[in-house]
């Protein structure tokens, strides 16, 4: 399958000058209960209500590592190529209230998996993943008083530890990315994957994906690498793009002028569109890391390993094989970055179900990577088999194009079938006799027009086809029309 | 260290202090100074390995009682002072 290479355009943001990125990805894990303890894994519950002594750290209460969140770690490391290790867990120490035990337990000197890659789909490139540990999600702070809910200026904070002790992997690649682009199509991917093995819902506006972004800058073709700024509070894609995109204008911006970036980490300001200074690295914490003594080393056998491998499902990028090999060429861009939309939003099987059925491959994954991809939230809605009727009603011209497009948003808005909602706006296609009888009615009525027509002026089918649509108030198909001007013309 | 553990202490804690945190210092270059070259490096004192329970859910404490014990609650949520700096 031919792939199209990146465009150089996207790489070059101000002639002369390179991005460097390197991304940090946490991701929550989709066990049923917490790391270190049997309290409910789940989101939006009222505040304080999954809590026990341990991830309160209540005197005398020890941590048990749950057996699910390794297994899914691991499916993590092998589905991005890692090699999968002996680990320990650490306890970094802090001051900060989200952690009640005043330290967070995370893997530090030896992590569960390390050294992998992963292959942007669009662009081909390697992205070395450095590591993917586990460690636990702190709760949550509101911070009231003051201004819009940020510390500075609060008058106090109020701690909610649903979320204290959720397992997460922090994915950690290595500063391979040259772009916003590339950045984006390295956390679409990621997701995917993580979606796809199983180990996590992906879900950016639950909080479910976070990604933190390291950007430095430098002249084009120097290999020494900038000063970094870590960008933090990044919770979409359209957040990343933008952020990393300011930030890097901002660095450029600095040396320009004679001045030097300083190392630091930097908040992602979504309203004003801005990254904010948080703090330098000369005040950077100290966690005081030192290996966890509640905690035994992490050393999944061979044989677990391969059991898990076993469990993990089709990840991307065979899932894109298996959708290229429905079209007999991907080379035009469109076609593969739809099925690359379609495989990253988990829309495959739709399509592979309808092509499988009879439909049009092209019209499938055009219905799939437009309409349904728009309205992705309602995807529970939709039955693979209504998504077949109604593409396979199209492909056999049952439905025109604009009148498939209508059917199926309604469909993914009710959860009702094809079938229904086609009636119930009217668009069972005329009979063709029906369509006949409309057509003469409009030649009848327009004799000079249909003489010229006649004549060979091709160009006046679109006249014909407009009047006939008016008369069936859009319910005909202008294919059918344009065959039977073509009859009658003969 | 006082500054990174957040603490305020007078001159003559600051002095106590400095001495036993030296002789724990001491304690440990005798440590070092012993010849390791033949072991292997150990996580935990411990040769356990992977003490991993079922991913099964048990029961969470009750809020109000929880809270009850805490300093300060609002909202179902603990309260706590002005936070200085961010989260790290």
């Amino acid at each position: 399958m031919a792939i199209p290479m990146s465009s150089e355009a996207a790489k070059e943001f101000i002639p002369g000058w390179e991005m460097v990125i390197g991304l940090e990805v946490h991701c929550e894990l989709k066990t049923r209960t917490k790391l270190f303890c049997g309290c409910t894994n789940s989101f939006g519950q009222e505040p304080n209500t999954n809590i026990c002594p341990v991830c309160l750290g209540l005197p005398g209460s020890l941590p048990v590592i749950n057996e699910n969140a390794v297994e899914l770690a691991v499916r993590i490391g092998l589905s991005l190529n890692c090699k999968v290790d002996e680990s320990i867990f650490h306890r970094k120490n802090y001051f900060y209230p989200d952690m009640p035990k005043d330290y967070q337990v995370s893997q530090y000197e030896r992590a569960i998996n390390e050294n992998g890659y992963l292959e942007l789909p669009l662009s081909k490139k390697m992205v070395r993943i450095e590591r993917a540990h586990i460690e636990e999600d702190t709760g949550k702070s509101t911070h009231v008083g003051g201004g819009g809910g940020r510390i500075h200026g609060a008058d106090y904070s109020l701690v909610d530890y649903n979320r204290a002790g959720i397992p997460l992997v922090e994915i950690v690649s290595a500063p391979d990315l040259r772009s916003a682009d590339e950045a984006r199509e390295y956390v679409s991917e990621l997701r995917a994957i993580l979606v796809a093995s199983g180990a996590s819902d992906g879900k950016m506006e639950e909080g479910s994906l976070r990604v933190d972004a390291n950007v430095s800058v430098r002249r084009q073709g120097s290999r020494e690498f900038g000063t970094r700024c870590e960008i933090k509070n990044l919770n979409s894609l359209r957040s990343l793009v933008r952020a990393i995109g300011y930030e890097a204008q901002r660095q450029v911006e600095l040396i320009s002028s004679g001045e030097r970036v300083i190392q630091q980490t930097r908040h992602w300001n979504e309203d004003q569109g801005v990254t904010t200074a948080m703090r330098s690295k000369e005040e950077a914490y100290d966690y005081r890391y030192f290996p966890e003594p509640d905690l035994v080393p992490l050393s999944p056998s061979g044989e677990w390993i391969a059991e898990i491998q076993g469990r993990i499902g089709l990840l991307p990028a065979v899932r894109r094989e298996r959708m290229a090999s429905l079209f007999d060429s991907v080379s035009k861009g469109s076609t593969l970055d739809q099925i690359v939309t379609a495989v990253g939003l988990g829309l495959d099987d739709l399509v592979v179900a309808a092509v499988e059925s009879g439909a049009d491959p092209k019209l499938a994954l055009a219905r799939a990577t437009n309409e349904v991809a728009s309205d992705v939230g309602n995807l529970a809605n939709l039955t693979v088999a209504n998504f077949c009727e109604l593409v396979i009603m199209e492909s056999e011209g049952k439905l025109s194009a604009t009148q498939a497009k209508t059917v199926l948003s309604k469909m993914l808005e009710s959860g009702s079938g094809p079938q229904k909602v086609v009636k119930s706006l009217g668009f069972e296609a005329l009979d063709a006799s029906v369509l006949e009888g409309l057509v003469d009615q409009v030649i009848s009525s327009s004799p000079k027009e249909w003489e010229r027509f006649s004549m060979g002026e091709d160009q006046l089918s679109g006249f014909f086809i407009g009047q006939v649509m008016k008369l069936s108030k859009g319910k005909a198909d202008g294919k059918v029309v344009t065959s039977i001007l073509r009859s009658r013309r003969a | 260290m006082a500054n990174l553990a957040k603490l305020s202490l007078s001159e003559e804690e600051e002095l106590m202090y400095t001495g036993q945190l030296a002789a724990i210092l001491d304690h440990a270059r005798d440590i070092m100074a012993l010849d390791t070259a033949d072991l292997l490096p150990t996580a935990h004192p411990l040769e356990l390995r992977n003490v991993l329970r079922r991913d099964v859910e048990a029961p969470s404490l009750d809020r109000d009682e929880v809270l009850s014990q805490a300093p300060a609650a609002e909202g179902g949520r603990f309260m706590v002072p002005r936070i200085l700096g961010e989260a790290p």
